[in-house]
């Protein structure tokens, strides 16, 4: 498990980065879900905690890459492959990430500890 | 419309039959390259590919699942085409007869006549570009790059990082001024002396000491002599026009097209590196030669040309970005027309900021530099705010020209 932050200090609309290997990514829509997904985009590095959420979807800061928060599928290109889904628990006020077991989709080049 | 041709299979030709496809054309789509090579990626060719960090194969656009059902043809240029019949001639003999085209032929890299041909004197554009030049770049080397636009300034980057000794030579006062204004320009020259490049700017080269066939020292005009293991010339770029000379369609800097990239010839658009729409904005015809204009305009003009009418969606700014010695570079704007940049978060010297460009109280072009987050935010808003130009007509010929 992984501690994020207090509830409180991530207001609804807002998005932090865990310094986790690889980094991950926690939103509180504007609709006042919480979701996590792997923090870096999977075409190019890039930190989809900087990017721009509409509903339930994130539109990468670089290239407009966009992820389903929910599912963590691509709604739209060039990224091909999917980042990872976390499940969030809010313990005792604190927003916790258990991370997913699966393998990450990093970006060419990109390895879990940074770059190559 | 039983058969679409689309000259050019780099990313504006590849994004163009995708939105073919998408918006339902299911005639005979064929794509015509010139380069051998399948759709690839060319911003990491200054970058991550140059400094060896990711391969070919990561480099490719197209998927295999891509469902195109197109004909591809590759490694054949367009060498001529007639607008009366509607046919394409190829560097191979054959012709093509079309019901729509779709001109996506791309920029070559200029060259410096005078050393052309040189064995040391690259130019980076294409693949084959850039694996040349990736062999070269062994560290303790001195490389001297001409022009600090993207290609020299990224490239100066990673050869450094690489270990070389690099030197820029920029005939304006900033580097980038073009794309960036004077201002800022300035501003991100900070990023070249930090990570230990020797910029000149208001520097222009009297001549070029050849040797044996390749340049062994380059003159600059104040009498220095700079010692040259490798040349790179980034001197930007000229639309791939020459082909249609002659051939009724209307030529400037590009291809001329309205605001949805139709040219003056019914059934034919231009997209791309090529392509000069029509900018309601800047009221002239404007050639964008950015990775993301040609990722979003090729479904505009294909809108165009398979529907005709009118075109509903706006055409978003022009957007880049560009990393250098670990910054983070974004705009999105036209640079064209403000009277005062504003610092709005950061500061210059932190090498992090964002700074807003203002036509009165306009904000017609924002900067970041690392700065990710706020450049989202601004970059979102002037979309929203181009919206406003939706509503012009996408522009009878014309009137545009």
């Amino acid at each position: 498990m992984h501690e994020a932050c207090p509830l409180s200090q991530l207001a609804p609309g807002d998005a932090i980065r865990l310094d986790t290997s690889p980094p991950i990514a926690v939103f509180h829509t504007e609709e006042g879900e919480l979701f996590a997904i792997d923090d870096t985009c999977t075409h190019q590095d890039a930190s989809l905690a900087d990017g721009w959420v509409e509903g339930c979807e994130v539109e990468c800061p670089l290239h407009a890459s966009k992820f389903n928060l929910r599912t963590g599928g691509v709604d739209a290109p060039p990224a091909k492959l999917p980042v990872r889904v976390h499940e969030v628990i809010v313990q005792d006020g604190t927003i916790m990430v258990r991370e997913s077991e699966e393998e990450p989709n990093l970006p060419p080049g990109v390895k879990v500890d940074g770059y190559v | 419309m039983q058969t679409l041709v689309v000259i050019g299979a780099s990313l504006s030709g590849l994004s163009a039959a995708r939105a073919a496809r998408a918006q339902g054309f299911a005639g005979r789509l064929v794509i015509v390259g010139a380069e051998l090579h399948p759709p690839y990626d060319r911003p990491p060719l200054s970058k991550d590919f140059l400094a060896g960090r990711i391969s070919e194969a990561d480099l490719a656009l197209s998927e295999v699942d891509d469902d195109l059902a197109a004909e591809w043809l590759l490694g054949v240029k367009a060498v001529r085409l007639d607008t009366e019949s509607m046919t394409v001639a190829l560097s191979d003999g054959r012709s093509l007869a079309a019901d729509g085209v779709v001109l996506a032929t791309g920029a070559s890299a200029r060259v410096l006549p005078e050393v052309d041909g040189c064995s040391n004197v690259f130019t980076l554009r294409t693949l084959d570009d850039a694996r040349a030049l990736r062999g070269q770049l062994q560290p303790g080397r001195k490389m001297v790059v001409v022009g600090a636009g993207f290609i020299g300034a990224e490239t100066a980057s990673t050869a450094r990082a690489a270990g070389l000794d690099v030197t820029v030579i920029e005939r304006s006062a900033a580097p980038l001024s073009g794309a960036l204004g004077a201002e800022m320009g300035a501003a991100v020259a900070g990023l070249h002396a930090a990570g230990g490049v020797d910029m000149l700017c208001g520097t222009s080269i009297k001549s070029f000491r050849i040797l044996g066939g390749s340049v062994s020292h380059v003159v600059l005009d104040d009498g220095r002599e700079l010692p040259a293991d490798i040349v790179l010339v980034g001197v930007g770029g000229q639309p791939n026009t020459d082909w249609l000379l002659g051939s009724g369609i209307q030529l400037g800097n590009g291809v001329l097209c309205d605001a949805a990239g139709r040219t003056n010839i019914p059934s034919i658009v231009a997209v791309g590196d090529c392509a000069a729409w029509w900018n309601h904005r800047l009221q002239a015809h404007h050639r964008v030669e950015h990775w993301t204009g040609a990722l979003e305009r090729p479904a505009l003009a294909v809108a165009a040309l398979l529907q005709g009418g009118t075109v509903p969606r706006a055409v978003h700014p022009p957007y880049f970005w560009s990393d250098q010695y670990g910054s983070r570079i974004q705009f999105a704007g036209h640079v064209h027309g403000h009277d005062r940049v504003q610092v709005e978060h950061g500061c210059l010297e932190d090498q992090s900021f964002l700074a807003v460009y203002y036509a009165g109280d306009e904000p017609v072009a924002v900067l970041g530099v690392n700065q990710v987050r706020q450049f989202t935010r601004w970059r979102k808003f002037l979309n929203r705010e181009a919206e406003r130009y939706a509503d012009a007509p996408a522009g009878a010929f014309a009137a545009a020209s």
